[in-house]
């Protein structure tokens, strides 16, 4: 209960940053074409590697410099973030229904339904996860579906796992057996009576597993494997930054750096809201 | 006029073999409490949950019947045994801190049953828990139905409980040892409200518990469980008086007197132990060969 207490205490400019973070990307994400300085896909050479703004010889107007075909980098991670915030909600969600419900049948009903569900999810995580997600999108052919699909295809395992754990807890409560004596159906209970207290670590995990997305889809275009090539994502900003580094550091460092604060967001705004739907923590 | 509750030599097997109810017999006639008593692991929870129809998959009934209002549960198909249960029995479980859904309020929690299961409309279950809520002595039921579990104290919540399964008038009511939780001096206030409300509302109640003090508070009837066997019932007052089997008296002689605090704890007397374990071993040996 204290621990519930101080992290509670801990929490709220946890929330805010990680969602302010998020509600900034997410609203420039939208807005690009209105937000976005310069056209992400205008080449010039006569500016390229312009360093960011506060560096000499940089350009007004491209504020975080330009990458070595002369392209406004702040330009192209916003419209990269695009991509990225599709790739996290879409697949995230597919992940979470997925892996949810197959995670609650397991764990409510359990018997052979949870045996099959079981050996299915350890079969699935003997696959080395990245490789499991390149063979797959080799297989699907490139594109924004093609890399939805393999993350959710790859990662239902985790919310498998983690809500069947849950609710086989909730299972064996008392008021799961009174539901039944009451005289409620296994699906009410499950629904009405379960799926309530498992909710908060699903909502958890599904922010979580965005960042994770992200990070998938950012591998997938660093390996060239995701949507088309001339559309900037933030991982083929980040595989051609790092070609010329050390004539331009800042096009692999600003898109990194976006990386890493939208994952960390998700992760950290995933636990506030935890401690948010928890009635026991909140 | 039938028992309200009648179970005929049920007998019921745990995975590995082994006889976890031995043929017991018990009837609770309406309007009765009859107590249920036992050490640990003698199986007193175990002919609840059976009756109940929640019994872990695990335990496999292997004969005996039970009969509720006449009414033999094993003869009825899956709904129609479910319905039956549900509207004429109902459980007081052992620990108040699982039994309420920690994610609904109490209000919502309690009516949904009445609604749901039983038809009533949503003014009148309400109204229902707001009265059963006030019998229970909360000073306050409309604050108490807004509140979550978490929020409330365990006797609290036993209150709830308490009140919960009376609000459907059930004929029937499962007590499973729904003191043992709580601390003493709430024990008592608990204990007093069941009775009251028992007396009330005219409902007979199974109380299983292991503490004969709460035994001889609250019930009419005893039947005293050993190893999944009954080995004596009588009357309260009378087995108290007058306990015959050396089990009976053995765990009677082993409850601590609070006119002498002094004294030692006495344990059950091991002869006697010894001697029922091979009356068993014995009843099992002969009752195999006739069940396979």
């Amino acid at each position: 209960m204290d621990e519930a207490r101080t992290s509670r205490r801990g929490l709220s400019p946890r929330l805010w940053l990680a969602g302010g973070w998020l509600i900034l990307a997410l609203a420039a994400a939208t807005f690009a074409p209105l937000i976005a300085p310069q056209d992400p896909l205008a080449q010039d050479l006569m500016l390229e590697r312009l360093p960011p703004f506060w560096l000499d010889g940089a350009e007004s107007g491209y504020w975080l410099g330009t990458d070595s075909l002369g392209r406004d980098l702040l330009s192209r991670l916003i419209f990269g973030g695009r991509i990225a915030f599709i790739v996290a909600f879409a697949a995230a969600t597919s992940a979470c229904l997925i892996g949810s419900a197959l995670g609650l049948i397991a764990g409510y009903f359990g018997g052979w339904a949870d045996r099959f569900i079981s050996r299915i999810v350890d079969i699935w995580m003997a696959f080395p996860p990245v490789l499991f997600a390149i063979l797959l999108v080799a297989v699907l052919g490139t594109g924004l579906s093609s890399v939805i699909i393999a993350i959710a295809v790859i990662d239902w395992t985790r919310f498998c796992r983690v809500i069947r754990a849950e609710a086989m807890s909730q299972a064996r409560m008392d008021y799961v057996e009174s539901a039944r004596i009451a005289g409620y159906g296994r699906i009410g209970i499950m629904l009405r009576e379960v799926l309530p207290n498992v909710l908060p670590s699903v909502v958890a995990l599904l922010s979580l597993e965005m960042g994770i997305a992200v990070i998938v889809e950012a591998i997938l275009s660093f390996v060239n494997l995701s949507i088309s090539t001339d559309d900037p994502t933030w991982g083929s900003i980040i595989a051609e930054g790092r070609l010329s580094i050390h004539q331009a550091w800042w096009v692999l460092v600003f898109p990194l750096i976006t990386l890493i604060l939208t994952v960390l967001s998700f992760s950290q705004f995933g636990e506030g809201l935890k401690a948010r739907f928890d009635p026991v923590l909140r | 006029m039938s028992a309200c509750l009648e179970i005929r030599s049920l007998s019921a097997l745990l995975p590995n073999g082994q006889r976890v109810l031995r043929s017991v017999s018990l009837a609770v006639q309406p309007g009765e409490v009859r107590a249920l008593v036992g050490e640990s692991g003698a199986g007193k929870t175990m002919i609840g949950k059976a009756l109940l129809g929640v019994l872990p998959k695990s335990v496999r009934i292997i004969e005996g019947e039970m009969l509720i209002e006449g009414e033999e549960l094993s003869r009825l198909d899956a709904k129609a045994r479910r319905t039956l249960i549900g509207a004429r029995t109902a459980l007081i479980p052992q620990d108040p801190l699982t039994a309420l859904n920690r994610s609904r309020r109490i209000g919502p929690q309690m009516t949904d049953r009445l609604v749901r299961i039983l038809g009533w409309s949503g003014e009148r279950a309400d109204k229902r828990i707001r009265q059963l809520l006030d019998e229970v002595q909360f000073r306050d039921p409309q604050r108490v139905l807004k509140c979550y579990p978490h929020e409330l104290s365990g006797g609290m919540r036993q209150r709830v409980l308490i009140a919960a399964a009376f609000a459907a008038e059930p004929r029937l009511i499962v007590a499973d040892e729904p003191t043992t939780a709580l601390d003493v001096t709430v024990q008592k206030q608990i204990l007093r409200l069941i009775a009251e409300l028992q007396r009330d509302h005219g409902t007979a109640i199974l109380f299983v518990t292991h503490d004969l003090g709460v035994v001889a508070k609250i019930s009419q009837k005893v039947s005293v469980l050993y190893a999944g066997k009954v080995v004596e019932e009588a009357d309260t007052a009378a087995l108290f008086a007058a306990p015959q089997h050396p089990y009976t008296r053995a765990l009677i002689a082993a409850t601590p007197r609070y006119t002498d605090p002094y004294a030692s704890l006495k344990p059950v007397d091991e002869t006697v132990l010894a001697g029922l374990t091979a009356e068993i071993a014995a009843a099992d040996k002969a009752w195999r060969p006739a069940h396979g």
